[in-house]
Parts: C-alpha cells; sequence; structure tokens
C-alpha cells in the first residue's frame, strides 16, 4: 500500500519537478541537462513580450478577482431568504455556469459579442457628431475581463453562500433588535463573519483568470496573457525560457493557494469557537 | 429603501452580468446552429437543420471523445481507489492531512503547464530513448492516445481521489473490524462493506472528472498532437481556422446536450445503486 502510494506522489511530482529542473538547465537544449544556471530566468523576466503578457494576465485577473468577489458577495447576501423563480433562475445561471465546459462558453461569448458589436458599432458612427471618431466595440481586456467575471462571480456567490448559511441568523437579528441599521449590521456583523469566504473567493477568482487559457483565447482579442503566450511558445517548441516561466507562475499560484487556504481554515475556526 | 428594493439592487449586477455573458451567448450558440455560413465566414440568418444533418463530418472527434473521456475517467479511478483508500483507512492520521494536500496542491496549478511536462517524458529524448537502452526499439509515445489518456489520469487525479477519500473517511471503522470479527477474509470484507459505502464518493469523481474531459481541448491539443483530438480541438478549428459559425454552433451544441444527457443517465444509474452524490469542495 505505501509502495504504491510513494508511486502515485512520484507520478503526480515528477513532471512539475522536471520543469523545475530544467528550468535550471544551462544548455540550450530542452531535454538534456548541462549544467546548473539562472540564465533562464533573467532571459524571461528581460523578455518584453512576456512581460507584456504577464502584465496582461495580472491586471486581468485583478479587476476580475475585484469585480467577482464584490458582486458575488451582494448577490450572495441578497440571495439569502429569496424564493421563487428569482431564485431558481439565479441556481440555474450558477449551475449552468459550472457544468458547461470552458471552450463552449468562450466561442459562446466570442460569437455573441462579435455580433453584438457588429450591430452596435454602425449604431455609434450614425450617433457620432460628424467628423468625429466614434469609440468602437471590440474583444480585448474588457471583454476579457467580462467572460472571467461571469464565471468566478459564480464560484464567489456559491462560497459566500455556503458561509452566510453556516452563520448564526439570531446575531443579525440581535443587531436588528439593538437598532443598528441594515447597513451598520451588514458592517459590524456579517462583514466580519464573512470576510473570509470573500477573501478566499477574491484569490480564487484570480488564481482562476490567470491560470485561465482557454476562455481567454477565444474572448482576448489581440491581447496576449501569459497562458496564451505560454500555449502559442509551446506550438513552436519547448525551451528552457518556458520551464522557467512556468516555475515561476506554479510557485506563485501555490503562493495563492496557500493563503486562500489558511483563510477559508481561520474563517472555519473562527466560527466553530 | 425598502427591504425588497435593496434586494433587487444587490442583486441586479449578477443578475444582468450573467444574463449579458452567459444566457445571451449560449442563446445566440443555440440559433446560430440553424443558421447558415456566410461566403467569407461567420453566419447568415437562415432556419434549417442542415448543421446538425453534418455533424457525421465531425464524427472522429466524437469518437474519440466519447471513447477517451470514459476510457480516461476510468484510469483515473483505478489509480485514486487505492491511493484514496491508503490516506483514509491505512495512513497513521498523523500524515493524512499533510498527504491529501500534496495530492491536491497540482490540480491548483496551471494545467497548460503541468501537461506540457509529459512532452519531456514522453517526447523521444524522453522514456522512449530510455527503453531503447534496455533493448525496446522504436517506441512511440507522444501525439498518440495513450499520451493523451496519460495526460488526462495526471491532470484529473486529484479531482477523483478528494471525493472517495472523503467518503471512505467518514467509513465508520468499526464495520471493518465487525465483518473481520465475523470471519470475513480482508477481500471479502472491501467487496462487502468498504466498496458499498464508497459508491457515493466514486459517482461524485467520477462524474467531475467525466465533464471536465467532455470539453477537453488542451491535453489532446499539446500530447496529441493534431493526431487525437476530442470535440474541444474540433470547435476550435472550427471557429478560429475555418470560421465556420453555424456548424461550430451545432457541435458545440451537440457536445453540451451529450453530456447533460449521458451525465442524467449516468446519475439515474447511480441512484439505483443506491448511492447518493456527495457535494465536495477543493477548497
Amino acid at each position: 500500500m505505501r509502495f504504491y502510494a510513494t508511486c502515485v506522489y512520484l507520478f503526480l511530482y515528477i513532471p512539475i519537478g522536471i520543469i523545475a529542473l530544467f528550468s535550471f538547465n544551462a544548455g540550450r537544449h530542452a531535454s538534456q541537462f548541462m549544467g546548473f544556471s539562472t540564465q533562464w530566468y533573467g532571459k524571461a523576466l528581460n523578455n518584453p513580450f512576456v512581460m507584456d503578457a504577464l502584465e496582461t494576465s495580472l491586471l486581468a485577473a485583478f479587476i476580475t478577482a475585484c469585480l467577482a468577489s464584490t458582486l458575488g458577495t451582494m448577490a450572495a447576501i441578497a440571495l439569502q431568504g429569496v424564493k421563487g423563480w428569482l431564485r431558481t433562475l439565479f441556481d440555474a445561471m450558477i449551475y449552468i455556469a459550472i457544468m458547461i465546459p470552458g471552450i463552449v462558453i468562450g466561442i459562446a461569448t466570442l460569437i455573441a459579442l462579435v455580433t453584438v458589436f457588429g450591430w452596435l458599432n454602425p449604431l455609434l458612427v450614425s450617433l457620432w457628431p460628424d467628423g468625429a471618431n466614434p469609440p468602437q466595440l471590440s474583444m480585448g481586456m474588457p471583454t476579457l475581463v467580462a467572460a472571467h467575471t461571469m464565471f468566478t462571480m459564480a464560484l464567489v456567490i456559491i462560497i459566500v453562500r455556503a458561509r452566510l448559511s453556516g452563520m448564526d441568523r439570531a446575531l443579525m437579528e440581535a443587531s436588528a433588535d439593538l437598532f443598528a441599521t441594515p447597513w451598520g449590521t451588514f458592517r459590524q456583523v456579517t462583514l466580519p463573519l464573512i470576510a473570509p469566504a470573500i477573501l478566499a473567493g477574491f484569490l480564487l477568482s484570480f488564481t482562476f483568470s490567470f491560470d485561465d487559457f482557454i476562455i481567454a483565447f477565444f474572448v482576448a482579442g489581440s491581447e496576449t496573457t501569459l497562458p496564451i503566450y505560454i500555449f502559442s511558445s509551446i506550438r513552436r517548441g519547448v525551451t528552457p525560457e518556458i520551464n522557467a516561466i512556468g516555475t515561476m507562475v506554479m510557485g506563485a499560484s501555490l503562493l495563492l493557494l496557500v493563503a486562500a487556504q489558511l483563510l477559508l481554515r481561520r474563517g472555519a475556526s473562527k466560527s466553530n469557537s | 429603501m425598502t427591504k425588497r428594493g435593496r434586494k433587487a439592487l444587490l442583486l441586479a449586477p449578477a443578475g444582468i452580468w450573467l444574463l449579458v455573458m452567459l444566457a445571451l451567448p449560449l442563446l445566440v450558440v443555440f440559433v446560430f446552429s440553424f443558421g447558415e455560413r456566410g461566403a467569407a465566414g461567420g453566419y447568415v440568418p437562415a432556419f434549417t437543420l442542415e448543421q446538425y444533418a453534418n455533424l457525421p463530418a465531425r464524427w472522429t472527434a466524437f469518437k474519440n471523445t466519447l471513447i477517451l473521456a470514459p476510457l480516461g475517467t476510468i484510469a483515473a479511478l483505478v489509480i485514486a481507489y487505492p491511493l484514496a483508500y491508503f490516506l483514509a483507512v491505512r495512513c497513521s492520521p498523523k500524515w493524512k492531512t499533510s498527504l491529501l494536500i500534496l495530492v491536491i496542491v497540482p490540480f491548483w496549478t496551471s494545467i497548460l503547464i503541468r501537461s506540457y511536462a509529459w512532452i519531456f517524458i514522453l517526447g523521444g529524448r524522453g522514456l522512449p530513448a530510455l527503453l531503447e537502452s534496455i533493448g525496446i526499439d522504436d517506441v512511440r509515445l507522444i501525439n498518440t492516445p495513450f499520451a493523451v489518456l496519460v495526460g488526462i489520469v495526471y491532470g484529473y487525479l486529484p479531482l477523483m481521489v478528494f471525493p472517495i477519500f472523503v467518503s471512505l473517511d467518514k467509513l465508520d471503522k468499526r464495520l471493518l473490524e465487525a465483518s473481520a470479527d465475523l470471519g470475513s477474509t480482508p477481500w471479502r470484507t472491501f467487496r462487502q462493506v468498504t466498496l458499498p459505502l464508497s459508491v457515493p464518493g466514486i459517482a461524485t469523481g467520477c462524474m467531475l472528472v467525466f465533464i471536465l474531459l467532455m470539453g477537453e481541448f488542451l491535453i489532446p491539443a499539446i500530447l496529441g498532437g493534431g493526431k487525437v483530438f476530442f470535440v474541444g480541438n474540433a470547435l476550435v478549428d472550427l471557429f478560429l481556422q475555418s470560421r465556420n459559425w453555424a456548424y461550430g454552433s451545432a457541435v458545440a451544441m451537440t457536445l453540451v446536450v451529450v453530456m447533460l444527457v449521458t451525465v442524467s443517465i449516468y446519475m439515474k444509474f447511480i441512484s439505483r445503486l443506491g448511492g447518493q452524490r456527495e457535494d465536495v469542495s477543493l477548497m
């Protein structure tokens, strides 16, 4: 049994280890280790394409995480006690958002937005005063953020709702009985209790958006995110530079997830005591 | 402001967002799937079932998906179950949590990077070179269904281990002792007590992995080298290369319908087995 478990762990970690190992490869060849060097990290960090893609990814992930955690939390709080068609509609959309393959969501968003923009752009031209250049809608950072926010918002609603349902409703009633305004109750009672869930939702949304390839591939327009850059580089052949980027990305994701995990734990132990 | 008004105001942004970015796009795919391809690609409004009639042209992609997705799910189950059993039943409590976290950690790092690691291992200078040195020549691993299967198992193993672990961990260990006291062999105890009680975990794990595999694109794209492709790869090709939106929409709709039908049949089957779905989260 123990031997079997060891084998599975090796299976899980050897590929990751190989990427990390080869990122320190001194030689150019991707599959032959020629000695230790950190040159590829330097090359990656000085490559303007990599840095542009990184900037795009970080910006998209940050805006996505802010929007998703704010709007998702608002919806989760408002959904408390809501029944009937509205509840059914929300539950159905959240379920669909999670169930439908990412590739279908990416494609659907692409053709829907391109079609809608195709109608709106001539309208903008005709509405604009003559001679001026009207703004034209196209796929890019805003559409990327909108698509990522849709999916991660659904995740945040689920996480925050789980936290809210584990909360003692008597606390909120007590607060109202003591003449707190709804906003006062939210700020002083609800928010401190669900803060860990919101933060975890924020970090999860950030990680999802940062790591996502498939939705971004369709809706990012001319923007290149880091996963899109990595994917197109792999197509051209594996280089030690990509290994260095991959190792850094994996390290960063891990740090974020450990943080999210710790926050959720802290939240759980707080509500249990 | 009334309570109703406040609720409406809080729900509106998320609701509108989901309607515009989820419901509308899916509706567009549905409508477009009955349309025609424009001369320069894109979509021309029409009402025809032509696109659906044309589905057999992409039969290979559906066939590959419908073979490799269940096969990958089963392979992941076979490899995951003993590990989950070890963690839940055999492992000392001191190590349990850390070992479990070690299984889940890879799942939260980019699947793109993890998949491409296998290009090294399965590529010409990886395992095949190793096999050649012990006298087994001409082994091709990369760009084969086997490579895709390895990538699938590697990518989704954590998702399978976790729910099974949860159901085995909840299992009352006294039942195992009782079974042994009544003279059962270990194998019989496993077959008649442990296995039936872990069905809910198996059901959840298989469903999670299967759903994700049905829409898979990256693993076949990276490890299948264009030779082993899923419906997801056909969709990318249809939308980004041939720009055939109407036909692509029909393929996408079919994928979603096939997925929903398979999953509901599967759920029926599982509930008949007496198991219940286990709600788990990876965080």
